[in-house]
């Protein structure tokens, strides 16, 4: 048996390993392990990617127990996309720690950041689970133990605001798991399944049916913190360690995401649970209206890329009220979507990144204090620009791709209106993204210049890389079109009408 | 009414105490509390479920889902006392804002 | 040869000059002379070859049916070659205008830029090319705008964004509305949209959105605002990208929009052609009327660009032969103009710190060399012979009398009347008997020690003037010879009309 055949589980039992080993071993030691890792985890889902491409959708039975008695993997084109994001994003975020965490001074020790290394490659192990899970029950473990790691992630910074932040994530993804595997029993009950694929192929219209399925993707949306469950975001995003929050914006945030659109592409026929389809869409308009408005306004740079966080991530659902339309719509607007969430994690990760060499360079991260950061940190600066570019939607960067896309299945779909709130959106970004780079350009006047630096210096071009990857994701989209026409390891959709 | 209606609607009752206490009580341990009423809640549904296939075997697979989630809520209990316990020897509170002065929750 | 060539090598440029930093001065100097130099040498290779026939064309795919692709056709490189050579000459006076300033390494960086979009918005061959390389141009811009990083640079970069991003909102969606319609956005000549031609309400409002994109870039009233904020950017900037570089690709989207999208048949079948050559006159007469009264000389400059831009829009709504033709020279011919004038304004500003119309006098006979250039291109610019500006007035005019549109003929007797109204009282100023010591700043010693000693500009920046003064005087002289902008001009734009030949 080749080992081809088991990358799937190798996503998953590779870095958990490595966290164990680099529980046991010194900070240092632990740095060393989690960048080997992460690059060996990286090149494992590329691997993944193409064989996805080239043998279509593998699927994987756990120690060779399969559905339904044991639990299936499931790697199909969409999940590789996510994984390679988690590949790309996950590497350049541990190189980039090796810097963050290593103490700038004898007075920033840094006392729970021995911890990163173990809890980050946890995290990188579940969320790779998350993305491969076949089992709705699978899930509810895999969202757990993101949500745990993410958790203790944001709490390493010392000081009463993290933990404050902290605690409010947590007991917001308490309560959305709990209530995700409320659902996921109601579904249970009526479906007597808990495979995905076994589920598409036997769910019908009962009330427990569509209200368990109805549970889940509410406890998701909490985790995705889609408007108006969005309010334990921008605090915790803005409080964890910049890599930290780079990880949680550009990275978790995806996880619950996927399982949503898992659930509504994939288990479900199109028209199953309709109006919610176009709440969905229309909870996503108002979320990109009013994270953009709120980003407009935050005095400190982590908030403000928080609050961008809670706006992009409302694109991700304007899919879901277009999918019932026929014609190329739904491959059209699922391409979007995709692109969508990779661009938007590359360059959300490089603006968190950004934001962590603001913090260390000048000691804080007030806007207007920033002033004059484009000569005096033209690296920052430009990965800023290049971040903003996806952000704002504008070619050649992946956020225009997605707009594109998006706008086209709209149009193509006879619903405007999406278009237009998409353009909107663009528009708002732009707004918040220039008001932060007028900042930069200004005349710093007097203001203080730098105070610190990042060790080793040449860190700080890793969020550079990964914004100009963002920025030029245009390019890239033929292979992401390849990996989504490599087709679905679904079966359901269309089964049951 | 069968054993696992009565099961399933108390459990939906625990849920719902449950996710009262972690919404509206501002005490942390209160939320800590709540938090395995919610998880109790579900796990009595899911047992409930358990018993629907007639005959003298039960269904295993909501046995072991509860297992596992009863392993993941041990471990998430463990972690939000060890948050409360730093977050109090930081600042001395035990909710999560500064109490308003007519509530006595210290 | 690639026709990515033009884009790539200003880009790499940039890229050096961005990562070389700040305090590599010569580096940056080699590099961007060097880049200036090879791209012209391509570019002008490039023509050759289209004038011989052989069109280069490199695509690769990204959005599913869709690809970004560059062809080196003629009508292109008219553009690209005028911003990639005038980029050359622009550098030159841009060392001398900016050897004192901050942030060199930024502002050459985007300045590179600027001209590697500009010459991919000119070689684009199909219109989510053309916008992708727009959409950089915008973004390029704005770090030039706000350069100096002042209130009033951030204020007016803010009010550029504005336009810019609405304007480009406003492309996206007719892209892809476009695209959804007809499924192609390729460039034909004579148009690509006759299997769809029975949407007309569609393609109107598609046309409408596409417009308002172009049309800020190609400040067409009320799109215009942006411009002459935009002049508080250093004199290179407003000389080479407010009178050439984005301007045009306003300009010159319009250009592709009705010659080879719509193609000028469908264009005024449809009825779109009539509403945008009636806005373009507006602006004409706008511009020119409001340039009658500003003081600041580049603020007047600034309203005279927006008057002279469309004029293209006009010659090309006119949908004849002869003035799309005369519309397209003029994308040249105004170019060279139009940056001579603000390099005098820029050398005005820098040597003697003359900002305004009314201290001119005398100035003259301090810069003789600089101030007679600026003649030679008013002169062109109001359209007599045989500075450049005749020749593409003259058939805009022929052809909008063979289409039978006399009102535009009398447009253009107008405005070029109006054209010498608003640059007689700078010639008139400068050629008076002034007091030849009492320029600049009066108070300071200094500066007024330095125009003694220094009567002329540096001659980083003087012989540049002198360059394209000439420049401008050989496109008119040379009009009737293979390879002049007006011959360009005729053989690129013959294929869009059938039936037609030069």
């Amino acid at each position: 048996m080749s080992l081809a055949l088991h990358l799937p589980a190798l996503l998953v039992v590779v870095p958990l390993a490595a966290a164990a080993v680099a529980f046991v071993v010194g900070p240092r030691a632990a740095s060393w392990i989690a960048l080997v890792t992460g690059a060996l985890t990286a090149a494992l889902a590329a691997a993944m990617a193409w064989l996805a491409v080239t043998t279509g959708p593998v699927s994987y039975a756990i120690g060779g127990w399969g559905a339904p008695l044991g639990i299936n993997l499931i790697a199909d084109g969409t999940a590789a996309v996510f994984l390679v994001l988690v590949g790309v994003v996950g590497l350049a975020v541990t190189v980039f720690a090796t810097g963050y965490f290593r103490p700038a001074t004898a007075d920033d020790p840094g006392p729970g950041h021995g911890m990163f290394w173990t809890l980050w490659l946890f995290m990188w192990a579940s969320l790779n689970a998350l993305f491969l899970t076949g089992d709705v029950f699978n899930v509810y473990v895999c969202l757990e133990l993101v949500g745990l790691s993410a958790v203790a992630l944001v709490t390493i910074s010392e000081g009463a605001e993290p933990l404050r932040a902290g605690m409010r994530y947590m007991f917001a993804s308490i309560f959305g798991a709990m209530t995700y595997l409320l659902g996921v029993a109601l579904l249970y009950g009526a479906a007597g399944r808990l495979d995905m694929r076994q589920l598409a192929e036997s769910l019908d219209h009962s009330v427990a049916a569509q209200t368990g399925l109805a549970l889940m993707i509410a406890a998701l949306l909490l985790k995705t913190a889609l408007v108006p469950l969005h309010f334990w975001l921008p605090s915790a995003h803005a409080a964890a360690p910049a890599p930290v929050s780079a990880v949680l914006s550009a990275l978790v945030v995806k996880g619950s995401f996927f399982v949503v659109l898992r659930l509504l592409l994939d288990v479900m026929p199109p028209g199953y649970l309709g109006d919610a389809r176009v709440l969905l869409g229309v909870l996503g308009g108002a979320a990109i209206v009013w994270g953009s408005l709120q980003a407009l306004f935050q005095q400190r740079l982590k908030l403000m890329v928080a609050y961008s966080t809670v706006a992009q991530v409302g694109y991700l659902f304007i899919i879901f009220p277009l999918a019932a339309a026929g014609g190329t719509v739904l491959p059209t607007a699922l391409l979007g979507t995709l692109v969508h969430a990779t661009s938007h994690g590359l360059a959300k990760a490089a603006m968190f990144l950004a934001a962590g060499m603001a913090l260390k360079r000048y000691g804080h991260d007030r806007i207007a204090d920033l002033a004059g950061a484009a000569r005096r940190t033209p690296v920052l600066a430009a990965t800023f620009a290049l971040a903003g570019v996806t952000m704002m939607g504008l070619p050649p960067s992946g956020g225009f791709a997605a707009k594109w896309l998006l706008v086209g299945a709209s149009l193509e779909a006879g619903q405007w209106w999406w278009a237009l709130v998409v353009v909107v959106g663009g528009l708002l970004a732009a707004a918040y993204m220039f008001r932060v780079l007028a900042h930069f350009i200004a005349d710093p006047g007097d203001r203080p210049g730098p105070v610190g630096n990042l060790k080793p210096l040449r860190t700080e071009w890793v969020p550079l890389g990964l914004a100009a990857c963002a920025s030029l994701l245009l390019f890239a989209v033929p292979l992401l079109t390849r990996l989504v026409e490599s087709g679905t390891a679904m079966v359901g959709a269309g089964v049951i009408p | 009414m069968s054993p696992a209606i009565i099961y399933s609607i108390a459990g939906a009752a625990l849920f719902a105490v449950g996710a009262y206490g972690l919404l509206v009580r501002q005490h942390l341990l209160h939320k800590v509390i709540a938090s395995n009423f919610l998880g109790s809640g579900v796990f009595l549904v899911l047992i409930g479920l358990g018993r629907r296939s007639d005959g003298p075997s039960s269904d295993p697979v909501p046995q072991a889902m509860v297992l596992t989630g009863i392993v993941v809520t041990v471990a998430l209990t463990a972690l939000a006392l060890a948050l409360i316990k730093r977050y109090y020897s930081a600042t001395g509170l035990t909710t999560m804002e500064p109490p308003e002065p007519e509530e006595g929750a210290r | 040869m690639s026709p990515w060539l033009p884009v790539l090598l200003p880009a790499v440029v940039s890229l050096v000059t961005f990562v070389a930093g700040e305090e590599r001065g010569r580096l940056r100097v080699a590099v961007n002379f060097g880049g200036a130099l090879i791209s012209a040498v391509v570019v002008i290779r490039l023509a050759v070859d289209a004038y011989a026939g052989r069109v280069h064309t490199w695509e690769i795919e990204t959005l599913p049916g869709l690809a970004v692709g560059l062809s080196s056709d003629l009508l292109g490189l008219l553009y690209a070659t005028v911003a990639t050579v005038l980029w050359g000459v622009t550098l030159v006076y841009a060392f001398g205008y900016m050897s004192h300033a901050e942030d060199r390494a930024r502002f050459f960086g985007f300045f590179a830029l600027c001209i590697a979009s500009a010459n991919g918005i000119a070689l684009s061959n199909d219109l989510l090319t053309l916008f992708v390389f727009y959409e950089v141009l915008s973004l390029a811009t704005y770090p030039l705008v706000v350069h100096s990083g002042t209130a009033k640079a951030l204020a007016a970069g803010r009010r550029y964004l504005y336009y810019a991003l609405g304007g480009g909102a406003a492309l996206l969606v007719g892209l892809v509305w476009l695209h959804v319609l007809s499924g192609s956005l390729a460039f034909v000549p004579g148009g690509a949209l006759a299997s769809v031609a029975d949407h007309v309400g569609e393609l109107r409002a598609i046309f409408a959105l596409l417009v308002i994109g172009f049309g800020v870039k190609a400040a067409l009233v009320p799109l215009h605002g942006w411009l002459p904020g935009a002049m508080v950017a250093p004199a290179p900037v407003s000389a080479l990208l407010h009178a050439v570089a984005v301007v045009k690709a306003g300009v010159f989207g319009i250009v592709r929009l009705v010659n080879e999208v719509y193609g000028p048949e469908l264009a005024r079948s449809i009825g779109v052609a009539q509403p945008l050559a009636i806005l373009a006159a507006a602006t004409i007469l706008f511009g020119s009327i409001v340039a009658l009264r500003q003081d600041d000389i580049k603020k007047r400059l600034a309203y005279s660009t927006v008057a002279q831009l469309s004029y293209i829009t006009l010659g090309t709504a006119l949908c004849s032969p002869l003035a799309a033709i005369g519309a397209l020279a003029h994308l040249a011919h105004h170019a060279a103009m139009k940056i001579t004038m603000f390099f005098t304004a820029g050398s005005l500003a820098e040597t003697h710190h003359i900002k305004s119309v009314s201290r001119l006098d005398g100035i003259g006979r301090v810069m003789p060399l600089t101030m007679w250039s600026f003649a030679i291109a008013s002169f062109g610019l109001a359209g007599l012979p045989p500075v450049a500006g005749f020749f593409s007035k003259f058939p805009l005019g022929v052809g909008a009398a063979q289409a039978g549109e006399i009102w535009a003929v009398i447009l253009f007797v107008t405005s070029g009347a109006l054209a010498v109204g608003y640059l007689a009282p700078i010639l008139i100023r400068a050629a008076r008997r002034g007091d030849a010591d009492a320029f600049g700043d009066r108070s300071a010693d200094e500066a007024h020690d330095a125009a003694r000693r220094r009567p002329e500009s540096d001659p980083r920046m003087l012989w540049p003037i002198v360059t394209v003064a000439l420049l401008a005087l050989a496109m008119g002289l040379l009009a009737g010879v293979p390879g002049s902008p007006l011959d360009w001009a005729a053989r690129a734009l013959a294929p869009s009309f059938v039936g037609w030949t030069p």
